[in-house]
């Protein structure tokens, strides 16, 4: 630390209390990130060994040997893939009429926004009870499908791409759009091929991230019926062949077994999660670095 | 857009681009409905949320009176005589969330002071990522961490605690780091806005460092702190999984850190996984607790928001 120029002048004590302030600080800074280490050399110590292509083309099997997460990663894959052609269309759409439609002097707009920053903070769970009772069952009963785990996870994760879309468009300069309007572009015309364009590595942040967030869910998956144990990949997101696992499930049912070997493999699980994790959180940051500041 | 062709702006060419115009403004207006009908969607996942609860819930409560539910000290659903006293599931919730936000309030806060406050440029760049990067992490992972890790080497082993594999303790110190980030950063958010003006005139008047942080500009941002905390219990009161793997699934009405308990988020998990009837008053069950859940976390998100607005108010 370098002594600020407002050190010199203060009495000992006061030096005292500063000096000890910053240590107290520091030590917080330093247990968070002692918390973080102790956690990912956990897991690492426990999953890598078992980190071999056996776990990502065997099955679940209740001998640990021969048990496999194939089904659960491949279930992922669908129902993020789910997710994202729900929530692109959606969140941008949402977006896009808030920050350029949307007179925040009527109620509903407010309303509507309101809401938006209540959803995001409605806890995971209610979200897969909200699956359970419209998707799963009653009033639309896909049963437990892809379908209705995909567009669980879409609802709940919407609000991050509502609000980092939201931000993005913003940060188009109002010259461009009178740029576009005042060579006679329409309002839609203006934001199709002006404004929407000049925000993509934002919106793309947003979704990248939010799928991140889908991917690591279990609570609102274990409520709309994802399978612990399964023996076939999903070959369709409706229907008999749609039942379906997913990483975190199959993680969480390998933790729940009370043999050691298991709870290895939920670390390599869980070590083929973060790296999935890292990647994605690595992209987003990347494209956010890249086109960051650049009106 | 062929009526942006200025050479040919003859009266005719005006008048078809005055045509054109109008016609693409029906356009327009249908583009802007489908907008909002996008907009819309959110709305009717909060209605979806509410009805959904409420029917199941009112239904609950014709099998099982308001009074039973909220006052008896017994919960055991699936029994063969069973007994819907919420008290132990709010009692666990509560326990786990208050060691959670023990945890969380200093880290947060010391984190944030930090960073607002004392860090450089330099530092602040790479201390942000790897808050992020805690805040990142699947709630899952920690649970894993908090049962194999925590509880047996740091609980038993360093800190030499007698306590059972799933205990409450572990859970809610897990939780702690997994809420930190969100404290941290609203907390972060609060103390830079700020305006320096503020800390200028308190150094000004020969405040060191320490006597602006805490004196002038803490008490400045309390509101926002005040929502980042209260935004911290929130999360952590909705937190399923930690508490699912590491605090065990016993209704035990205790306050007693070292005890397994059964939050209300683990009840709902635990009972939707096994596959229930609908209609069963088990499944009727889910929803009245999960109605309880929103509630508590609706209430925390309103005070949240006021105090937000206030901080916001009166320096933006």
């Amino acid at each position: 630390m370098s002594a600020q120029p407002s050190l010199r002048s203060v009495s000992g004590a006061a030096r005292t209390k500063d000096v000890a302030f910053r240590i107290a600080m520091l030590l917080c800074l330093t247990l968070s990130a002692l918390v973080l280490g102790m956690l990912i050399f956990d897991v690492m110590r426990d999953g890598l060994p078992k980190l071999n292509s056996a776990l990502v083309s065997n099955f679940p099997s209740s001998q640990s040997a021969r048990a496999g997460l194939q089904p659960a990663l491949f279930g992922t894959i669908w129902i993020i893939a789910v997710c994202l052609v729900f929530i692109v269309p959606v969140g941008v759409a949402t977006a896009v009429y808030l920050e350029e439609y949307a007179d925040a002097s009527k109620w509903w707009n407010r309303l509507i926004e309101v809401n938006i920053q209540n959803l995001a903070a409605i806890p995971s769970i209610v979200y897969g009870i909200l699956g359970l009772a419209f998707l799963v069952r009653g009033p639309i009963s896909l049963g437990r499908v892809v379908l209705a785990g995909g567009l669980t996870l879409g609802l709940l994760v919407l609000p991050v791409v509502i609000i980092s879309g939201r931000e993005a468009i913003r940060a188009v300069p109002p010259s461009i759009r009178e740029g576009s309007m005042a060579l006679g572009a329409t309002q839609w015309q203006t934001i199709w091929k002006q404004v929407l364009p000049a925000s993509i590595p934002g919106v793309a942040t947003g979704v990248i991230l939010a799928l991140s967030r889908a991917i690591g869910e279990t609570a609102p998956l274990i409520v709309v019926g994802a399978a612990t144990f399964i023996t076939f990949n999903p070959s369709g997101v409706v229907g008999d062949g749609a039942g379906f696992s997913a990483l975190p499930i199959q993680i969480y049912s390998w933790i729940s077994q009370p043999q050691d070997e298991f709870k290895q493999l939920a670390a390599a699980g869980i070590v083929l999660l973060l790296g999935v994790l890292a990647i994605m959180n690595g992209a987003a940051i990347y494209l956010r670095n890249k086109y960051e500041n650049k009106w | 857009m062929e009526a942006a062709s200025p050479p040919a702006a003859t009266l005719e060419a005006s008048r078809t681009l005055v045509l054109g115009a109008s016609r693409r403004r029906t356009g327009e207006a249908g583009i802007r409905a489908l907008l909002f009908c996008a907009a819309l969607l959110s709305v009717l996942t909060t209605v979806g949320i509410v009805f959904s609860l409420s029917k199941e819930t009112i239904a609950f409560f014709g099998d099982v009176g308001v009074g039973k539910f909220l006052t008896g000290t017994e919960w055991s659903p699936l029994f063969a005589d069973p007994k819907f006293g919420v008290l132990p599931l709010i009692s666990g919730t509560l326990l786990v969330t208050a060691i959670a936000i023990v945890v969380a309030i200093p880290l947060g806060l010391g984190t944030a002071i930090y960073l607002a406050e004392y860090a450089r440029p330099r530092t602040r760049k790479i201390l942000k990522p790897m808050i992020e990067l805690l805040a990142g992490v699947p709630t899952i992972v920690f649970g894993y961490f908090a049962l194999t890790y925590f509880t047996p080497t740091v609980l038993n082993g360093l800190l030499g605690l007698d306590v059972p594999v799933f205990n409450a303790l572990s859970g809610g110190i897990v939780m702690g780091f997994m809420v930190l980030p969100t404290v941290a950063s609203i907390s972060e958010d609060a103390l830079s806005a700020v305006p320096h003006s503020l800390r200028e005139g308190a150094f000004g008047l020969g405040a060191n460092k320490l006597q602006v942080s805490l004196r002038v500009v803490v008490p400045a941002a309390l509101s926002g702190i005040v929502a980042a905390v209260v935004l911290g219990v929130s999360r952590a009161i909705g937190e399923t999984m930690i508490v699912l793997i590491a605090a065990g699934q016993q209704p035990n009405l205790t306050f007693d850190p070292r005890e397994s308990v059964e939050t209300i988020t683990t009840f709902i998990a635990a009972t939707a996984k096994g596959d229930i009837a609908s209609g069963s008053t088990a499944y009727k069950t889910i929803f009245a607790v999960g109605m309880t859940l929103f509630l508590m976390t609706l209430a925390m998100n309103a005070i949240a928001i006021r105090f937000v607005r206030r901080y916001r108010q009166v320096y933006e």
